[in-house]
């Protein structure tokens, strides 16, 4: 499974074209729709594509597929016939701890893992419950639109009537050590507005950012790509820990400052996550 | 063999030497004109694209030729588009007989492949067809020039009049060589200043209502495309660009009004700002988003064979830096043509095979649809010519072993740009080894292909009966492939 998730591109399930060429934008990791995207006359002829999609391509990323809520008919059926594929995560739309388990228990015998998505009041509140309900929940999706009509309040580009839910579903996914990504930004439009809403998302400790179109995808990558600064300065933290080691040297400091397992451990996983999309080997692209 | 510009002109070559000083050039209408002008069984009437697909002139003039009851003509216009459609007609009586053009789409593409003309279409490079005339391969009986602005001793310009087109590069041989030079004009004044053919090359002058439709002959403004698999080849392409090493001060560029290609020049315009890179020139057919890079100073000059849009007709208008140039300057292999100085040219394909060859002039299942344009013109002059283009479209794969047609020579093809991948020339070992220093995603074609294979399949053969209903000539006069009729 991923550990790099700067970006998750939603996919229609039902769509044949933008199926097949999903993981042509660079996505980290790809959902496949069953849900909001697919119009109720549609779910069966969804699970179906996607499920045969899943059965005839090798996607190089990591793949979601995102099943009907838990209260829906389809949630049963989209959950028996997803979990016979090859992916790697199921989305759980407008979890709750009971979901969690229940979906547990239906994956039993699988390796698929369960990726919350927090949409309701109740869910920000019990964020780190259900977070906690399973070992086999990785990580949430926070998602701003449905949150905001339970909120009964106006979805707007600033995001300040998300604040408080940003700030406790990041806390909770970090105290239980799991992966954490925003809500989709989602006028399409405004490049320069999905740049800042993904940089404050950084900022505030996400992981990554959703997205529900592929020319997105860019920009995010690039706001959550560590610098050439970033990267510069973790090599020089990795060899002067190397060099203290050889030394014999328990503690040491680099620029007159000491430096910590913490950052360290951040050093490294900025030269992992820049190893692993590219960056270390020349230019970006 | 392709990549050498041909230093050595052996070919000698006619030159224009007309020199009409006459003050009696109007005539009333078409109509008194042509029956002044005696036209003959067997005649070669030639007529310029720039009014696209918006055109009147060709049909207009055909309209009054057939009432003459003349049979056997070859009709010469360096493209043929949808709007030409009533030649279907005279092509099935036997009235027109050959056609010889650059690009030929639409219903007149179709009736050729369907086998209905009586002779074989010829089709030629922009560049190929000066070549043709120059070596006298090709005489104009006749030339009809559409000009939307021309004064009364015959001077005109493509940049202003109602229906005005921008540069008429296209235009410059025909009246440069035809026996007779008709124009055929909705702007006549009285004296023009900003002359792109001499008067003196014109020998009659005929005013009409109107020689064409707006809407057909500039798109208004052309848009970069949405697609996101499109965006994603623009930007890969850009990057090509980027690390080919012939992106520095003073490179030159040409790349045509697709939404891909719009999106390079788009990415392009990016790369140049951050990296404070200025080209020399742009070239070909000229589109908004060239302009802007002249306006913001990126390029130093602009040359103009035919102008995609408004914004670039009003550019080539004010800007002195926007030049236009004859189709001869700008393909013509027996001229110092801009595509041989061009570093880099994207390009489109219909098909590619395994040796790069790229067919633009049928489409994937057979029938006409096309052509060379400047296609093979530009491929072969540019130093790194790229194609870009979707693996695959709708189910049907771009790479297969063979092309139907050979529009362009594999050897003259540098680099494949796809949504998945980059795959170069295996000649271009130098490209290469750049690529592979970046994180290009760098693949073979047959790679590329096997991919595209998995996803959609193999198509199934396309059959041909033996009957050729159309030559490709490379832009040095060779026949390059042949056309045949679909079974």
């Amino acid at each position: 499974m991923a550990n790099i998730r700067r970006s998750m591109l939603f996919i229609p399930g039902n769509n044949s074209g933008m199926l097949i060429s999903s993981d042509v934008f660079d996505a980290d990791s790809i959902i496949f729709d069953l849900e909001d995207s697919v119009a109720l006359d549609e779910k069966d002829s969804a699970r179906i594509l996607v499920k045969e999609v899943l059965k005839t391509i090798h996607f190089k990323s990591e793949i979601i597929v995102r099943v009907n809520p838990f209260d829906t008919p389809y949630y049963a059926l989209d959950v028996e016939e997803i979990k016979q594929s090859n992916i790697d995560l199921i989305l759980l739309p407008k979890a709750t701890v009971e979901s969690v388990i229940d979906l547990s228990k239906r994956l039993e015998g699988t390796e698929i893992g369960i990726m919350v998505l927090i949409e309701t009041a109740m869910g920000v509140e019990q964020v780190y419950n259900i977070l906690d309900a399973s070992n086999r929940c990785y990580g949430l999706m926070l998602g701003g639109e449905d949150l905001c009509v339970d909120l009964n309040c106006k979805r707007t580009k600033l995001g300040q009537e998300l604040f408080y839910a940003r700030g406790r579903v990041v806390n909770a996914a970090h105290a239980l050590n799991k992966f954490v990504i925003d809500t989709p930004f989602t006028d399409i439009y405004d490049e320069s507005g999905l740049e800042k809403d993904t940089l404050f998302a950084k900022s505030l400790g996400f992981d990554g950012k959703a997205s529900i179109n592929p020319r997105q995808i860019v920009s995010i990558n690039q706001v959550f790509n560590p610098t050439i600064d970033e990267i510069n300065h973790a090599k020089r933290i990795i060899e002067a820990k190397d060099r203290a080691l050889k030394e014999g040297k328990g503690v040491f400091s680099l620029d007159g400052k000491m430096v910590d397992l913490p950052i360290i451990k951040r050093a490294e996983k900025i030269i992992e996550m820049a190893s692993k999309i590219g960056l270390i080997k020349g230019v970006l692209l | 063999m392709y990549k050498e510009v041909r230093k050595e002109k052996n070919e000698e070559v006619l030159k224009p030497s007309k020199n009409n000083q006459s003050k009696e050039k109007y005539r009333r209408n078409l109509q008194g004109l042509l029956d002044e002008l005696e036209i003959k069984d067997g005649m070669t009437l030639s007529f310029h694209h720039h009014l696209r697909n918006g055109d009147y002139v060709l049909n207009m003039v055909m309209e009054e030729i057939v009432k003459r009851g003349v049979k056997d003509i070859t009709i010469f216009a360096s493209s043929i588009f949808p709007c030409h459609s009533p030649l279907v007609d005279y092509i099935e009586k036997g009235i027109v007989t050959q056609i010889i053009a650059a690009f030929i789409s639409g219903p007149v593409a179709e009736a050729i492949s369907q086998g209905k003309m009586k002779k074989v279409a010829i089709m030629h490079t922009h560049g190929g067809r000066v070549r043709l005339v120059e070596s006298g391969d090709v005489s104009i009986d006749i030339a009809f020039i559409a000009a939307p602005t021309c004064d009364e001793i015959g001077n005109l310009t493509g940049n202003d009049g109602i229906s005005a087109c921008g540069s008429m590069g296209y235009a410059v041989t025909d009246a440069h060589f035809a026996k007779t030079t008709v124009v055929i004009t909705d702007n006549l004044i009285d004296k023009l200043d900003d002359i792109e053919v001499e008067g003196k090359y014109i020998d009659y002058i005929v005013k009409v209502d109107s020689i064409g439709d707006c809407k057909g002959i500039v798109s208004g403004t052309t848009q970069i495309t949405k697609n996101p698999i499109g965006l994603k080849i623009a930007r890969l392409t850009t990057d090509v660009i980027h690390h080919s090493g012939y992106f520095k001060n003073g490179f030159s560029f040409q790349t045509g009004a697709g939404g891909t290609s719009l999106a390079v020049s788009y990415y392009l315009k990016q790369l140049m700002i951050k990296e404070n890179i200025k080209g020399s020139f742009a070239s070909g057919g000229i589109t908004g988003y060239i302009v802007d890079m002249l306006e913001a100073r990126l390029f130093d000059k602009l040359y103009d064979v035919q102008c995609f849009d408004l914004e670039a007709i009003r550019s080539i208008r004010e800007n002195e830096n926007h030049i236009p140039i004859s189709a001869s300057k700008y393909a013509n292999i027996n001229d110092d043509c801009i595509v041989n100085d061009l570093d880099f040219v994207i390009l489109g394909a219909t098909e590619i095979d395994l040796n790069f060859n790229v067919n633009v002039t049928t489409s994937s299942t057979g029938e006409i649809m096309g052509g060379s344009g400047g296609h093979s013109d530009t491929a072969n002059g540019a130093k790194v010519a790229i194609i870009v283009s979707q693996l695959f479209n709708s189910r049907i794969p771009v790479i297969k072993d063979k092309v139907i047609c050979k529009t362009t020579p594999g050897e003259t093809i540098d680099v494949l740009v796809t949504e998945r991948g980059i795959a170069v020339n295996p000649r271009r070992k130098d490209l290469i080894e750049r690529f592979k220093k970046t994180n290009l995603p760098l693949k073979t074609i047959e790679e590329l292909k096997a991919i595209s294979d998995s996803l959609v399949g193999i198509p199934n053969q396309i059959h041909f009966t033996d009957k050729v209903v159309g030559v490709v000539e490379y832009r040095d006069g060779s026949v390059i492939d042949f056309l045949y009729q679909k079974q």
